[in-house]
This record gives structure tokens, C-alpha cells and sequence, in this order.
């Protein structure tokens, strides 16, 4: 992989190659994308023609593309975490609780989130970073901790009725120009949840951060050769540390934006997250080998899952085990593209 | 990292490294420790822990029950996958997380062949021994999925398994058209509770015939011997005449068929199934059985009889925890901590800081600082 590193007329060193498979993936995820919405415009019509029908991808989502993008930063530098579903579900939890029972207010909510996001990130990141240890391990053993965790802190449903809450909940931005008519011909205006916005925000921070920042291009140096990385002058082990931190951090926020979608805690939030979000990055060109990926191409990759979920349904396959092996096949797909696509380049 | 002042005290040392020193070197030391302090703290918080009587079950059979030999029963899921997962650990340095889902997927397929499709049948549609095969190959096809992926795509094992990991009991409840067959034949049920006449529950004696299976496929063949040296080094197997691709793509193969068993075992304790219930958390209590049993997750050496004494241990604090009123949604909790623990113990950096500790307080002290 040492290739990566090239230096060009000016004696720089480029990650020429690193950069060129990331942009050929990315444009690859781009092209999936509007081929599959278009494909379900002409073919399906109906919903997909309705711009509140895209809107409403990103409004139910708005926490999986934070999650993802989260887990697009571990893979980039090599690893991969697991917990970050079960994290999701337990500040859900904590929240609802904190909010019903102790009286707590958005604040805490925010705060709950991002304490327990960087809890489970500094621990797991010191584990896997300082002490050499397996991330799948240590995320898995972190997943079934949150698991229990949560059933702990409540086994029962918890539905929130604060008001001050539910009004940021239920706070929407209408989106000029997309609105459409009802049957009755009134004009109902297109729009987005609060936490839409913030996760656009945090993809553009960290398509900003990995792209023009010394850590951003330490977590590609990292994830590429982490041998060549530390020869460079990279610190390889509080590299891998911060992308852990960030992965669980994001993780946190992922979970305080679902608990804003839903409104409730619930040991089923979240379920399967950790894993639509490793779909979404692989399907957005992020490489399990590390070295490899970009956030943009991680959200577009939550849209591309969230599109085929919703063609599968709309195409009768309505129960719910299709989303789950749908999300399989798309993973196992784009997994064997991947690893084919490397095992020729190595070849070469 | 390495100080003058290791070698002039290695050869003082030598001479004192009596009994003690060889036993906890041992790699069953370990989990032989573990299950120790679990009967010592059980035998002290409770002795009645350990009774054994003799009871009527629901059929007015006389068999044996009490802790002890609930443990033993419950356990002989978890010891066949560990057996399984062991393998697959060495030769391909990672895990298997699939094998709860693809234990649901065995036993969807046993069910739906010995109901015939109904969803609650009073006679067998099919022999058993069919079904049992049916579900076999089933799961031995599924492992050959994970296992190809694994050897011949090079995708890390554990983001290879989660592939089935998530799709695996959607994939049960499609074969069962999500309809939860029940099986009243209580002939069905002898595997995962007792044979007429018998006082042992029949998993231990599955158990113990899988154990002695492997005990002889291991000291007969040159698995045992083949997956270690494709564990250790692929690419020097390779050069020996080896085929590792084939090795790694066969230990996944075997998982399915423990996994098949365990599986057959689990729906035939209750005659039914619930997609996603049965086996839950259990791919995370075999990769402890693995870690538990001295064995290096990163693949190459292994000893199956560690992997079985951990899995042991893991039910024997399973059932300490439930018996002390612990709910089973907050076990994983627990065990998750224990897993930590022990890879944190396990880790090479962590080994290395412990010897210098041992070896010399005051400079590792200061290395440290």
C-alpha cells in the first residue's frame, strides 16, 4: 500500500492513489444513487416523485447519517465500532428517563448525550489504541454492554410528554419551493426536522475536517500504512484514539438527534443501527482495510440504503424481515465489489 | 523497552521457577482458575448450591435436577459452537458473530421439515433424523458462505459474519413464513430434555458425543495440525502444499454443522421457536468461551479443551448470576465487563507491564513515568 504515498514535481508527498480510489468510489455511490431514485421515479412514481418523500429519508435518518459518518472516521483509520447502535439506544433511554422522571430539560438531554458518547469513546478508544486490542472485540463487548445498560437504567417503554421538549421536537423548517398541493389542493410546504440540519452540519464538518486538517490526513495515513504513518512523524496510537473518541462522540449526538425523531426510549431504538451504518459506509466507498473512504460519500450512502429499503417495501415485500436482508444483500454486494476490486489492484 | 537489567536477573529466576510458576503458565490454568473461584464463592455463599435430587418431571419420570446439573445441560450449546469457533478462531484470526442468527436459521428449518409447514403439529411430518440432516446441511451451507467470504473475498470475519449476523433471523422467520411452529410429538423433544427411562438430560450426552468426536478427529487427522499452521502463517502453509484458502473455508463449514446441532438442541428443548429470542447473545458468550480457554483471538494456536472448560465457566456464572436474582436482559452487562477484563489481561502490552512489575517495582515504576 506503500504506493499511496507519491511525491509529485514539487517534492510534496501526495496520497495520489489513496485520494484517486476515494474519488472513484465516491463518484461510483453518487451514480448508484440517482440511477436507484430516478429508477424508482420513472418505474414507481407515486411517493418518489414528492419532494417531501426525499425530505423524509433525511428526516427519518438524521441520526444514522451521524452514525455513519462517525463510523466512516474508525474505518478510515483501520477499525470499526459496533456499540454505536446500542449507544444510540442507551442515551435514548437515559434521556426519556432523565426528562420524565428527574425532571430534566433539553440541556441535559445534550448533555447526557455527549457524556455517555465520550465515555464509551475514550474507554474503547484507550483500549483499542494503547493496549493493541481488536476493536470488533471491544466495540462488541461495549454493544452488549449499552444492551444491558439500557435495560437497567429501564425495561419498560418510556414515552415523553415534557413540553418544552416536544416543541423542539416538533419544530420544522419549511423548505422554500418544495412544497406541493394536498388531494384538497391546499398547499402543504415541504420540510425538515431540527435534526437534519444538524447532521448536514456534521458531515460538512467532517468532510472539512478529514479534508484539509493535519488529523483528517493522519486518519488516511493511518488507515493506509499505519507503518509508514509513524515513519512520517504520526502519532498512529492518539490518531487511532481520536477516531474512536469521534466515532462514539458522534455516536452520542446520532443519539440524542434519534431521540429527538422518536420522542421516547425504548430498548428496540436503534436496533440494527451499528450495522446500517457500516452498510452505508461501505456503500459509500469507505474501505474495511482503512485508507480509503469520505463522509460525503457515507451520506450518500445512507441514501442509497434507505432508497432500495423503501423500493423493496413499495414493491410489496412489506414485512419486516425484507428491510433486514435487504440491508444484507446490499452490504454483502458491495462488500465482494470491494474485496474484488483490491484483490486486482494487488494483483497488478 | 529492553533494559540491561533484564538479563542478569533472568538467571536468578530460573532456578525458582518451581510447580506454581509451570501450573499458571498452563493454558487451561486460567479458565480451571475462574470455574475454582466460582465453586469456591458459591460453596461459601450457599452450599446448597451444589444439591442434586431427585425429581419428577412433568412426564413423572424420575431425573436428576438442581444447579449443577442445570448448568451442565445448559451449557452444551455454548461448549459445541465453542468447539466450532474455536477452529474458525485459529485459522482465520477472527470470529464468528452470526452463529446465534444462524442457530435460529437450523432451527427454523428443522421445525418447518418436522411440522410439514403447520404451525402446531402432533405427529412428526418427516423423520427426524431427515429434518436433522436437512437443517445440517442447511447451516453447514450458510458457514460455507461466511467461510467463502472470509477466504476467498479476504473480508475480516467478523464484518463477513455480520452480514448474516443481521440478516440471519430475518432469514428464520421467512422460512417459517413468520408463523412460530410448535411441535407437540414428545419424541421431538428427547434430544433437549430427557430420553425415556434416563435420568441424565440427552444434551449432555450430545455434548459429550460432539467432545469425543472432535477429541478423535483432532488426534486422528491432521486438522488440529492444518489449521494451526494456516493460523500462524497462510502464506508459509501455502509454500508447504497447503491450500489455506480451503482450510479457513472448511472450519467455517464445521461452525455450521456445531452450529446445526446447537441449534437442533436449543428447539427441541421447547419444541418451539422465537426468531428473536433463541440464542440471543450467544455468539458473545462463545467468543468469551474461546478467550476464556487461554486461546490468542488473533488466530494460530488453539486447545479446544480450554474453549470447552470456558464454556463451562461462562454458564456456571450465568446460572450463579440468575440464581442471585440478576435479570437476564442485564447479564450481557456484566459479561461484557468480564470480557474486557479478561482481553485487557490478555493483551500483550498489558503482559509485558505486569512482568516488568513483577520482575523490578521500582524501575518499571519509573519506565512508566
Amino acid at each position: 500500500m506503500a504506493k499511496e504515498l507519491t511525491v509529485d514535481k514539487q517534492g510534496r508527498i501526495r496520497e495520489r492513489a489513496a485520494m484517486s480510489d476515494t474519488n472513484l468510489l465516491l463518484t461510483i455511490t453518487v451514480v448508484v444513487f440517482f440511477l436507484l431514485y430516478l429508477s424508482a421515479v420513472v418505474f414507481l412514481g407515486g411517493g418518489f416523485t414528492k419532494p417531501q418523500n426525499f425530505l423524509n429519508i433525511l428526516n427519518n435518518n438524521a441520526s444514522l447519517i451521524v452514525l455513519a459518518c462517525g463510523m466512516s472516521l474508525v474505518m478510515i483509520t483501520g477499525g470499526i465500532d459496533i456499540s454505536v447502535g446500542a449507544v444510540t439506544c442507551l442515551v435514548c433511554m437515559t434521556s426519556a428517563v432523565n426528562l420524565e422522571q428527574q425532571g430534566g430539560s433539553i440541556f441535559t438531554v445534550i448533555l447526557i448525550g455527549l457524556g455517555i458518547g465520550l465515555a464509551f469513546g475514550v474507554i474503547q478508544g484507550f483500549l483499542v489504541a494503547y493496549l493493541g486490542i481488536q476493536p470488533f472485540i471491544i466495540s462488541l463487548a461495549g454493544m452488549f454492554f449499552a444492551k444491558g445498560m439500557t435495560t437497567i437504567v429501564s425495561k419498560e417503554p418510556v414515552r415523553v410528554t415534557s413540553e418544552g421538549f416536544l416543541a423542539v421536537k416538533d419544530t420544522r423548517i419549511i423548505v422554500p419551493g418544495l412544497g406541493a398541493n394536498n388531494k384538497l389542493g391546499q398547499y402543504v410546504p415541504a420540510y425538515v426536522e431540527i435534526g437534519v440540519i444538524v447532521a448536514l452540519l456534521v458531515v460538512i464538518a467532517l468532510f472539512c475536517l478529514l479534508r484539509w486538517t493535519k488529523l483528517g490526513r493522519a486518519f488516511y495515513a493511518v488507515g493506509g500504512n499505519s507503518q509508514s504513518a509513524n515513519m512520517l512523524g504520526i502519532n498512529v496510537r492518539r490518531t487511532k484514539f481520536l477516531a474512536h473518541v469521534l466515532c462514539s462522540l458522534l455516536a452520542g449526538v446520532g443519539g440524542i438527534l434519534y431521540f429527538l425523531h422518536v420522542g421516547s426510549g425504548d430498548v428496540a431504538n436503534g436496533a440494527g443501527d451499528e450495522m446500517n451504518a457500516i452498510a452505508s459506509s461501505i456503500i459509500g466507498g469507505t474501505l474495511l482495510t482503512g485508507g480509503v473512504g469520505n463522509v460525503a460519500g457515507t451520506f450518500f450512502g445512507v441514501l442509497s440504503l434507505n432508497t432500495i429499503k423503501r423500493i423493496v417495501s413499495s414493491l410489496g415485500f412489506d414485512e419486516a424481515w425484507w428491510s433486514n436482508i435487504t440491508v444484507a444483500a446490499m452490504l454483502c454486494l458491495f462488500l465482494v465489489i470491494q474485496s474484488v476490486v483490491l484483490l486486482r489492484k494487488n494483483k497488478k | 523497552m529492553t533494559t540491561p537489567v533484564k538479563d542478569p536477573k533472568a538467571p536468578v529466576q530460573k532456578p525458582r521457577e518451581g510447580l506454581l510458576k509451570r501450573l499458571t503458565r498452563h493454558q487451561l490454568f486460567i479458565p480451571l482458575a475462574a470455574l475454582a473461584l466460582l465453586v469456591l464463592f458459591n460453596l461459601i455463599a450457599d452450599p446448597s448450591f451444589f444439591m442434586v435430587t431427585m425429581k419428577e418431571n412433568s412426564l413423572g419420570n424420575p431425573v436428576l435436577s438442581g444447579n449443577i446439573i442445570s448448568v451442565l445441560d445448559n451449557a452444551s450449546e455454548l461448549v459445541i459452537l465453542a468447539i466450532g469457533m474455536t477452529l474458525v478462531t485459529a485459522s482465520s484470526g477472527g470470529q464468528d458473530i452470526s452463529v446465534g442468527a444462524a442457530m435460529a436459521i437450523a432451527g427454523s428449518v428443522i421445525l418447518r421439515l418436522v411440522c410439514g409447514g403447520q404451525v402446531s403439529a402432533d405427529t412428526m411430518a418427516m423423520p427426524l433424523i431427515l429434518a436433522v440432516l436437512a437443517g445440517v446441511v442447511v447451516s453447514a451451507l450458510f458457514g460455507a458462505f461466511n467461510g467463502a467470504l472470509v477466504a476467498y473475498f479476504k473480508i475480516q470475519p467478523m464484518v463477513a459474519t455480520l452480514i448474516l449476523f443481521t440478516a440471519g433471523r430475518s432469514i428464520a422467520a421467512w422460512i417459517n413464513n413468520n408463523q412460530l411452529p410448535i411441535m407437540n410429538d414428545l419424541s421431538f423433544k428427547y434430544a433437549g430434555t430427557f430420553l425415556p427411562g434416563i435420568p441424565v438430560p440427552t444434551p449432555i450426552f450430545i455434548t459429550a458425543a460432539v467432545i469425543l468426536f472432535f477429541w478423535l478427529a483432532l488426534k486422528f487427522t491432521n486438522l488440529g495440525l492444518y489449521t494451526q499452521s494456516v493460523g500462524i502463517n497462510a502464506s508459509s502453509s501455502r509454500l508447504n502444499g497447503l491450500d489455506p484458502k480451503l482450510i479457513k473455508l472448511l472450519t467455517y463449514v464445521i461452525l455450521g454443522v456445531c452450529v446445526a446441532i446447537a441449534g437442533f438442541v436449543r428447539v427441541s428443548r421447547s419444541g418451539s421457536i422465537n426468531y428473536s429470542r433463541i440464542a440471543e447473545n450467544i455468539e458473545m458468550d462463545a467468543i468469551l468461551a474461546v478467550a476464556l480457554g487461554g486461546n490468542a483471538l488473533g488466530g494460530g494456536k488453539f486447545n479446544i479443551y480450554g474453549s470447552i472448560v470456558g464454556a463451562y465457566v461462562i454458564q456456571f456464572l450465568t446460572t450463579t448470576l440468575y440464581k442471585y436474582e440478576v435479570p437476564s436482559t442485564a447479564l450481557p452487562a456484566y459479561k461484557a465487563v468480564v470480557v474486557i477484563l479478561l482481553v485487557v489481561l490478555s493483551a500483550p502490552v498489558v503482559q509485558e507491564k505486569l512482568a516488568n512489575l513483577k520482575r523490578a517495582p521500582v524501575k518499571a515504576a519509573k519506565e512508566v513515568s
